[in-house]
């Protein structure tokens, strides 16, 4: 009885992850491949749709890339030696500065996005620019490698670890890079990952942010949606999948192996 | 043989208080010789870890203190230019190297070329013998493998001190047992200046040349193994330092009243109310009859190696008393007790 009430939980479970996810993403990327949606499957398939988006959004979705690995960069750069510094430091300034930190996280994105472009939004170049986007996204996304490499330092014992290479004569800079760095890679890898999804799939912020010629995947998605027939949007959806899953999954495996080299102690 | 190096350290009102408040050193002075192993001894929160670190470098004195390299003033010199060597606690292995790039890495900071360094790394490999480990990953080592990583990894760059920072505390007993004695041989072969913190009197009194016995951030005692132990300067080193009998009664001419009869001190003029400090090891168990001092067995814990009793009615608190194993002896007997004047340490008095 009991095995059945669970056998039939789950398959309702999996029924509905089925018929909310797994059967809008598939209609709609099929969508994007069928000559008329309005005459269904029937109407035969083309790759014209896909032709295109391609041929519309080409810029827009490299610029999107370009705009991830960007905020990727930025992060890295910061956020590391921030969550070092914030860690190896600690106390309460370090606790109040990681709460202004992760302050992005409950703030709408539209509410950021506005604070920026009423500070900013009157240095035309910059405003005009891709990197007014990515100033956006490494707010939003900073958080997220800043959390996840802090706990992985609260993991390791990395003040001692850090003492230690110090004991041996490392210089700051030196003890970072050998020793902080690579024992930080998992936590390092799986915020680098978070950092290029969300920035890629960004849409409130950048929606505020763009200028016709600042476009994004997510935000000329939006516009396809509002301005094309169902059969552009859809195969636009079918191109950000596509750009989008092997990305995934190569970080995840990335991740992974990193992982259990990390966990391997 | 051994060739002392190192450098003489000087620690010269080193006191410490956390930005918290707490007072974690009262002003310390000391002198450390060149090649000597020194051991802070005491609880923990005793502020030996903290005396360490000072002398380190990973913490600053309080303003006045100085620490002293052969003289020169280090107080601010931060620790990675220190030349020390450290081991921690936890030994702070890095997990992303292996062993042989954990001992070398003090080598290749200070830009010791790829040959020379393989060849320290063996010679260090061997003194601590660790052979055939080398490619070894360190979560593929046992705890007294990596202690001994810690070790070689420490003194690969030849430091001017060598700290070390309970390194024994996280083996089993009787790993520590024979790490302790490995330790000493060692220490004594690389005859540099060690400075060693520990909160187990057995591994001080094993490895030191003199013990600093601490106690609420300040120093109880200073002295050789033996000083401490056999002529403690208060109550508290006597009871921190191996087991130890206080028996608090009144001294007439040298001679001690007590409920069980009359114990003979060294100080024949000494008169008042006094604590003497007897060993469990130096009580003699005699016949019942002869003794000027008697009592009554009350429990009698074999051990092994020898028995422990103890022993009621002697003295106000129960007699603690180390005989050897072969002794027979039954609860509820009486025996006679006898104590060689010289060794009752007569501590002074002190507000406890």
């Amino acid at each position: 009885m009991r095995a059945r009430v669970i056998f039939f939980s789950q398959f309702a479970f999996t029924v509905l992850v089925a018929a909310f996810l797994i059967v809008p993403a598939v209609l709609s990327m099929a969508a994007g491949v069928t000559t008329n949606y309005f005459r269904g499957i029937r109407s035969g398939f083309t790759l014209q749709w896909v032709i295109q988006v391609w041929e519309l959004y080409a810029d827009t979705i490299a610029r999107s890339f370009v705009v991830a690995l960007l905020t990727l960069a930025v992060t890295l750069v910061v956020g590391v030696p921030a969550a070092y510094a914030l860690h190896v430091r600690g106390g309460r300034l370090s606790r109040a500065i990681e709460e202004i930190i992760t302050l992005p996280l409950a703030i709408p994105g539209l509410a950021i996005a506005l604070a920026l472009l009423l500070s900013y939004g009157t240095f035309s170049d910059f405003r005009r620019s891709s990197l007014f986007i990515v100033a956006g996204h490494v707010v939003f996304t900073l958080p997220f490698m800043v959390r996840s490499v802090m706990a992985i330092f609260s993991s390791i014992d990395v003040k001692t670890l850090d003492e230690s290479a110090s004991s041996l004569g490392a210089a700051p800079w030196r003890r970072f890079r050998d020793v902080i760095v690579p024992n930080a890679l998992p936590g390092i890898l799986a915020g680098s990952l978070m950092v290029v999804t969300l920035s890629l799939g960004e849409f409130n912020l950048t929606w505020m942010l763009h200028t016709p010629l600042t476009k994004t995947l997510p935000v000329g998605l939006a516009d396809s949606y509002a301005s094309m027939r169902l059969e552009v949007a859809s195969a636009y959806t079918l191109v950000f999948f596509v750009m989008i899953i092997p990305l995934l999954v190569a970080m995840q495996i990335f991740a992974d192996s990193g992982g259990r080299k990390g966990a391997r102690k | 043989m051994t060739a002392l190096h190192g450098v003489a350290v000087r620690v010269e009102s080193c006191a410490k208080t956390f930005t918290d408040g707490t007072h974690a050193l009262e002003p310390i002075t000391l002198d450390i010789a060149r090649g000597e192993t020194l051991v802070f001894l005491g609880p923990s929160g005793c502020g030996k870890t903290t005396m360490l670190r000072i002398i380190a470098g990973l913490e600053r004195p309080d303003a006045g203190g100085r620490v002293l390299f052969n003289g020169s003033d280090v107080t601010k010199v931060p620790i990675e230019q220190r030349n020390v060597g450290m081991v921690f606690q936890s030994y702070a292995l890095f997990p992303n190297m292996n062993v042989a790039d954990n001992v070398g890495y003090g080598l290749k900071i200070r830009g010791v070329g790829h040959t020379e360094r393989k060849v320290r790394i063996a010679e260090l490999v061997a003194l601590t013998g660790i052979e055939g480990l080398e490619q070894r990953r360190i979560d593929q080592l046992s705890g007294g493998q990596r202690q001994r990583v810690a070790l070689a990894r420490a003194v690969a760059a030849r430091p001017s001190v060598l700290l070390l920072d309970e390194p024994l505390t996280a083996l089993d007993a009787a790993l520590r047992d024979r790490l302790r004695f490995e330790l000493d041989r060692l220490l004594r072969a690389l005859g540099i200046t060690t400075v060693y913190v520990t909160h187990d009197q057995a591994e001080a009194m094993a490895l030191a040349d003199r013990v600093v016995v601490m106690r609420k951030g300040a120093i109880a005692q200073i002295g050789t193994p033996r000083d401490i132990y056999f002529t403690p300067a208060n109550r508290f080193v006597a009871e921190f330092v191996g087991a130890a009998n206080l028996v608090e009664a009144r001294a007439t001419n040298g001679t001690l009243t007590l409920p069980g009869g009359q114990l003979h001190i060294a100080d024949a003029a000494l008169t008042g109310e006094v604590i003497a400090m007897i060993r469990p090891e130096s009580i003699t168990v005699v016949a019942a009859e002869s003794a000027s001092l008697s009592g009554r067995v009350e429990r009698i814990s074999f051990v092994g190696d020898r028995q422990r009793l103890a022993v009621s009615g002697a003295t106000q608190k129960t007699l603690m008393i180390d005989t050897l194993n072969t002794l027979d002896i039954k609860i509820g007997e009486n025996i006679g007790l006898k104590v060689d004047p010289a060794i009752i340490r007569v501590l002074p008095r002190e507000p406890q």
